[in-house]
């Protein structure tokens, strides 16, 4: 009697299963053949492009600004009517800090939604993750953070600095200032290590000289015993090449220690307004910051993108050179798909070359071989409002030089990254 | 030598987190053998308890101190609830089934860490540190920063307590009874299911405290619990399931071992040579530093 209720009590199990599977079967199915992807389909549907940025994790404190930003680019330009008529529709995805999730977005973005292009990514890891994915598919991602450079894929464009625009014009910045002792401090993943390299290569050539190395796990908060390791050394300045809330941790602890930026300067390349404001402006304020752009910078476009920015989400948001070249990236690509008259991935990389456009960093050019922009660089210090004094800047945008050509004592760091770009524009 | 007094003063100061973080966990898993992986999730619902009272309450918009000091009591009673509320509607229907408990309270994590997402939205929030918890105190030529020696002082009155309700309170001794042997206490005339509740309750008080201390350090976000819990686990293992000697041994025998081994080589490396000196431990002493003896035939 028992066994035959069990068996009648599996048999239904197993009919309800089977007929939820095939009713979600059936509501994918719908989807997919849904309204347009990218490709030349004209007429009023809209075209669909990625956002995909960590809206959660340890990242989170600096990519969902930028995501912000990007949506913000779609509305404007989806209020002045669009791209080749069509009106833009985000489809916004999270990678959650978590760097194979991304590339399994990317690939979702691309092969089940078919986007035009993907704005996203933040840390280097996140985009080394992404570019078999964007290469395999032939896709197009926009990366609008600064980085490591020693890459020029041809499938990804680079809105944010590469290294001889950002990390170089700090360091030649420090020599010039007598900042000569150098302790190196970083989270442990590719952008640190790269960077680091390049670092201690050019202190090498130039005279700096680096009295430590330290990494933390990404996401790591107890930063106890590197300020320990920090404070021994006694060093001029800091470089840090720390990402997400362990910039938190870190500048918590030095100020906690009666550290002053007089005694021991720190200069960041992964600290703008937005994580000013997750740090708390009393741990931070008088230590350095090298980008190449802050709310502060003096431009036409400036003023009328910091008032969009923040009448759209809240007056005490702030503005950052990531959120901004997320911003620029989207406009490149509008821009590049109106000359090229298609959204075809080829036909917008050959449109973007040489493209020029005014942003609020000042004019900028996209190169006609790596796929880079031209950018200001610029050195800024953290004031007691939060936001950021510009206290250098270079004569006029830089030229993008990922492989770091320009620069003997770089030889051998890029190890033929950049090959198949200048293959490419011949 | 300041130098090592300081990596001395580190890992005391990592000796107390992981302390009042395993000390909850050393009741749960120690003297109910429940495998809470939940744990973590309560840790971070008393993190937020600061957040929510410095910048929700109104009451407290001017007192971001006096904000923090509520936040305490608070959030041991916030975090006792919730683990009360997981014990009673879940974990008490699944007694001696260990791997369920697992699973089940596993699934209440992420149920846990989605909701603290919906409710406070993804990025990471940030606990303002009172006033008079910044700046630091010199002393034998290092320097130590208020939050931490609070950490201590906090851990201090804590540990104390936790020892005073074993040991003289009534329901403390009943406690042990269980712990000590189920079957006997039950014959004697103790309600075990109530005694479990109260173990449960104070075990998860004593993460939402952790929370708040925890939240002193870093930014408070829903993945903080999973950054603690493998610690807590840690020490509840190596100092013996369920003994309070044990859990204080073992966290500063951790928190020291780890202060040190990263000041001479690097975070990373010092996390790794951490956890095999745990697993070589573990090999010779498998109930870890201070074990259960009983003569019974249940251990």
């Amino acid at each position: 009697m028992a066994k035959g209720r069990r068996f009648r009590g599996s048999i239904a199990l197993a009919l309800t299963v089977a007929l939820a599977m095939a009713a979600t079967a059936c509501g994918d199915d719908d989807s997919e053949e849904g309204t347009g992807g990218s490709g030349d389909e004209g007429g009023d549907e809209p075209v669909k492009v990625g956002v995909l940025h960590s809206l959660s994790g340890t990242m989170s404190i600096s990519e969902v600004a930028v995501h912000d930003a990007e949506l913000l680019a779609i509305k404007e330009i989806n209020e002045a009517g669009g791209v080749l008529g069509r009106q833009i529709e985000p489809v916004v995805e999270d990678g959650q800090s978590d760097w194979p999730t991304f590339a399994e977005k990317a690939e979702k973005l691309l092969t089940v939604d078919k986007v035009a292009a993907v704005f996203g990514g933040w840390t280097s890891a996140s985009r080394k993750a992404m570019l078999p994915v964007f290469e395999g598919l032939d896709g197009l991602l926009f990366y609008p953070v600064q980085y490591e450079g020693l890459e020029a894929s041809p499938n990804i464009f680079y809105t944010g600095a590469t290294t001889n625009q950002q990390i170089i014009p700090a360091l030649d910045y420090l020599k010039e200032q007598g900042l000569t002792k150098v302790y190196l401090v970083g989270s442990d993943y590719v952008f640190p290590r790269t960077a680091n390299k390049e670092i201690k290569a050019y202190a090498e050539a130039n005279g700096l000289e680096i009295l430590g190395e330290d990494y933390l796990p990404l996401g790591e908060t107890d930063t106890a015993t590197l300020v320990s390791k920090v404070e021994a050394a006694a060093p001029d300045v800091v470089f840090n090449t720390l990402n997400g809330d362990t910039n938190v941790a870190f500048f918590k602890e030095f100020t906690a220690k009666g550290i002053t930026p007089d005694e021991i300067q720190t200069i960041s390349v992964s600290v703008a307004e937005e994580e000013v404001s997750g740090i708390g402006i009393d741990n931070i304020v008088g230590h350095l910051v090298a980008w190449n752009y802050y709310q502060t910078t003096d431009t036409p476009e400036n003023v009328e993108f910091v008032e969009a920015f923040k009448a759209e989400y809240g007056e005490d948001r702030v503005v950052a050179d990531p959120i901004e070249a997320g911003y620029n990236a989207v406009y490149i690509w509008a821009a590049a798909v109106e000359k090229a008259g298609s959204f075809e991935v080829d036909a917008v990389k050959e449109a973007a070359k040489g493209l020029e456009l005014d942003t609020p960093e000042g004019p900028i050019t996209v190169s006609d071989w790596n796929q880079h922009i031209s950018k200001t660089a610029r050195i800024g210090q953290i004031n007691a409002e939060g936001l950021i004094d510009e206290v250098w800047a270079s004569d006029g945008p830089i030229e993008p030089d990922p492989c770091l050509e320009d620069y003997p004592w770089a030889e051998g760091l890029a190890q033929g990254e950049c090959d198949a770009a200048h293959a490419a524009a011949e | 030598m300041s130098d090592y007094l300081e990596q001395v003063f580190n890992g005391l100061s990592l000796g107390w987190i992981l302390l009042l973080v395993a000390l909850g966990l050393t009741f749960t898993f120690g003297q109910m053998r429940v495998i809470n992986m939940a744990h973590g999730e309560l840790i971070m619902a008393g993190a937020y308890t600061p957040y929510v009272l410095q910048t929700e309450i109104g009451l407290f918009a001017g007192a971001k101190g006096a904000a923090f000091v509520v936040a305490l009591p608070l959030a041991f009673v916030v975090a006792g609830a919730l683990g009360v509320l997981l014990e009673r509607t879940l974990l008490s229907r699944m007694v001696n089934r260990p791997l369920d408990t697992l699973l089940v309270t596993f699934g209440v994590s992420l149920i846990l860490q989605q909701a603290a997402k919906d409710r406070f939205g993804a990025p990471n929030a940030d606990v303002v540190t009172p006033t008079w918890l910044r700046g630091n105190w010199d002393l034998l030529g290092f320097t130590m920063p208020h939050r931490r020696l609070f950490i201590m002082a906090l851990g201090l009155v804590v540990i104390v307590g936790v020892w005073a309700f074993m040991a003289k309170l009534p329901q403390g001794r009943r406690m042990r009874a269980v712990m000590q042997n189920r079957d006997l206490a039950s014959v004697s005339g103790l309600a075990t299911r109530r005694v479990d509740a109260v173990t449960f309750f104070l075990g998860s008080g004593l993460a939402g405290v952790a929370g708040v201390a925890v939240s002193l350090i870093g930014s408070v976000g829903s993945q903080i619990g999973t950054d603690y819990v493998i610690d807590a686990f840690l020490v509840v293992i190596v100092g013996g399931l369920g003994t309070l000697r044990g859990a204080v041994i073992a966290a500063f025998a951790l928190g020291m071992t780890n202060a040190f081994s990263e000041y001479f080589t690097t975070a990373s490396l010092g996390k790794a040579i951490v956890f095999i000196l745990v697993v070589a431990f573990l090999q010779f002493r498998p109930n870890g530093l201070v074990a259960f003896r009983t003569r019974g035939l249940a251990t």
